[in-house]
């Protein structure tokens, strides 16, 4: 199966690989996926308190290129987003932007979920009520 | 110069030896007769080619010529093989074994004869692939009348003890059929010092051409027989009629020849550039090599690399690199390869493996360069790994409970 040019380029050079402090209170972490299942994201953001606006955003990811290239484009996306405005990415946008094949629809919806999961912790942290999400596209 | 892209994944297929195509190319224009057509010479002609190849692909295995029964591939042989023993042999009984890490070709076949009657025992295999003797004989029965087991594994390269399988189905009055198709060409293999039965090959896998096998079945101690699973002109002493592909048997005859002539070197260079491939990689941290490293095929190497992901992990140099990986990222279901599983190794371990086949042409060049780019992708990518980061502050993965999708 052939990867898009961007899938190529985002696995090529992917943005924002690396590790926020997840002690921090400013720091909202989601860590979803399985080993089984050959794909685990890991995506931070941290959020400036005042402004609600992501600052920066971070991310690690155990999986095949699709899911690398969805999770460095997340990043992306997320940096001078508010948490409200992140929270209405949707999956379709990151298949749309990469150019996925059905086959891989699963890694952009890991990285959704990678997304909500994080500005939950964030949430918790800062003793706010978690937020339910209904289920994403597959 | 280095010609990119290197080919590494020669289980799968291997490019034709271009002197199995020079043997191949006056059976198409000149010399197209059909090997059944007895009364003008184009007939004879080609019947001679036929009879000549027959008897290059059984001098390969030791055979008589008369046990060669020409087939389309290795897929349409395990269904005969199968399929046919257990037709002909329905009045002794129902009872077939053969194990889990088996080609489909075996295992479909097998869940396809179930449906019609069959006991089917899969024996799993021990953590080294290979499968335990103790449970095969314990599993024998009166109305065992097969027992399935390959000759080598496609995945992971691991050599059944093919002479004892055979004693054991033997002793207890069963015959014994094996998928020959990732051994014979590669190492010595003898139907009658090994005991088998029933063989499929096929000659794609041995640098000769796509769309021609053979069913080996034997014809003395014991007489052996198949039905036949197409109807038509008696073809093959009526165990497989259709027209014989007359410039693809020929081909498969001549790379018998070149098989059984060049063996012993190929094995020799190929072996020594498969462990200098596998001694290079496995100085990766957390990288591990699957199968019982004593008993294997010389050109094979399944490694996982532990924390990053097979297909991840090929799309870092696919384009000058082709091999294979047991992860299944691409397939609907996610599940990673049957058979690395079936060792035991953890679904984890299973997505991170990558299988390197080496074979006839490949250079020390290319595996220099092979090593470099699998080293650096591994690093690459396990810098980008969380569960690396979590194997290296000593967070137990196996200990988190993860959310399954």
């Amino acid at each position: 199966m052939a990867y898009s040019d961007k899938v190529i380029d985002h696995y090529s050079n992917p943005k924002n690989v690396g590790t926020l402090d997840k002690a921090s209170k400013s720091v909202g972490t989601g860590l979803v996926g399985a080993p089984e299942c050959g794909d685990v994201m890991r995506l931070q953001i941290e959020v400036d308190q005042t402004t609600g606006v992501i600052t920066d955003a971070k991310f690690k990811t155990f999986g095949c290129g699709s899911a690398i290239a969805s999770s460095s484009l997340a990043t992306e996306w997320l940096k001078g987003k508010t948490i409200d405005e992140a929270v209405k990415i949707d999956n379709m946008d990151l298949v749309e932007e990469l150019n996925l094949p059905p086959v891989k629809i699963h890694c952009s919806v890991l990285a959704e979920d990678a997304i909500k999961a994080a500005i939950n912790d964030f949430r918790v942290k800062n003793g706010l009520a978690e937020l339910v999400f209904e289920q994403s596209h597959v | 110069m280095l010609k990119l892209p290197i080919y590494l994944d020669h289980n799968a297929t291997t490019p034709m030896d271009p002197r199995v195509l020079e043997a191949m190319i006056p059976y198409f224009v000149e010399n197209f007769g059909n090997a059944a057509s007895r009364n003008h010479s184009f007939g004879w002609h080609a019947e001679e080619a036929v009879d000549y190849a027959r008897e290059q692909v059984a001098q390969l295995i030791g055979a008589d010529p008369k046990e060669i029964i020409f087939t389309s591939g290795a897929t349409e042989g395990d269904n005969l093989g199968i399929k046919g023993v257990y037709e002909m042999y329905a009045s002794k009984g129902n009872h077939i074994i053969t194990c889990t890490t088996e080609h489909k070709a075996v295992l479909d076949t097998c869940k396809h004869l179930e449906k019609s009657g069959a006991e089917v025992t899969y024996l799993e295999v021990q953590p080294d692939g290979l499968i335990d003797l103790k449970q095969l004989e314990a599993a024998m029965k009166p109305t065992t009348i097969l027992v399935a087991i390959m000759y080598a594994n496609n995945e992971i390269g691991v050599v059944q003890p093919v002479k004892e399988i055979a004693a054991i189905a033997k002793k207890h009055g069963a015959l014994f059929f094996t998928d020959g198709v990732q051994a014979v060409g590669k190492i010595p293999v003898d139907v009658i010092a090994d005991g088998i039965d029933i063989m499929a090959f096929t000659a794609h896998k041995m640098y000769g051409p796509k769309g021609v096998g053979a069913l080996y079945v034997r014809r003395k101690n014991p007489r052996v027989k198949v039905t036949a699973q197409l109807d038509g002109g008696g073809h093959e002493r009526g165990m497989r009629s259709g027209t014989l592909n007359v410039p693809g048997i020929v081909g498969f005859g001549k790379a018998c020849e070149l098989a059984r002539l060049e063996m012993a070197a190929d094995t020799e260079r190929i072996s020594k550039l498969r462990d200098k491939l596998e001694n290079a990689l496995k100085q990766i941290d957390e990288s591990y090599v699957n199968g019982n490293p004593a008993h294997r095929l010389p050109h094979v190497s399944n490694i996982s690399f532990k924390y990053v992901e097979g297909e991840g992990l090929m799309m870092g140099f696919n384009k000058d690199i082709a091999l294979s990986s047991g992860s299944a990222c691409t397939s609907a279901s996610l599940e990673p390869s049957y058979v690395l599983k079936a060792l035991g190794l953890g679904d984890d371990l299973a997505h991170s493996s990558l299988r390197f086949g080496l074979g006839r042409y490949t250079t020390e060049e290319q595996i220099d360069f092979t090593i470099k780019a699998v080293t650096d992708t591994v690093l690459k990518l396990r810098e980008m790994s969380p569960l690396w980061e979590m194997f290296k502050e000593g967070i137990d993965i196996d200990a988190i409970q993860w959310a399954h999708h």
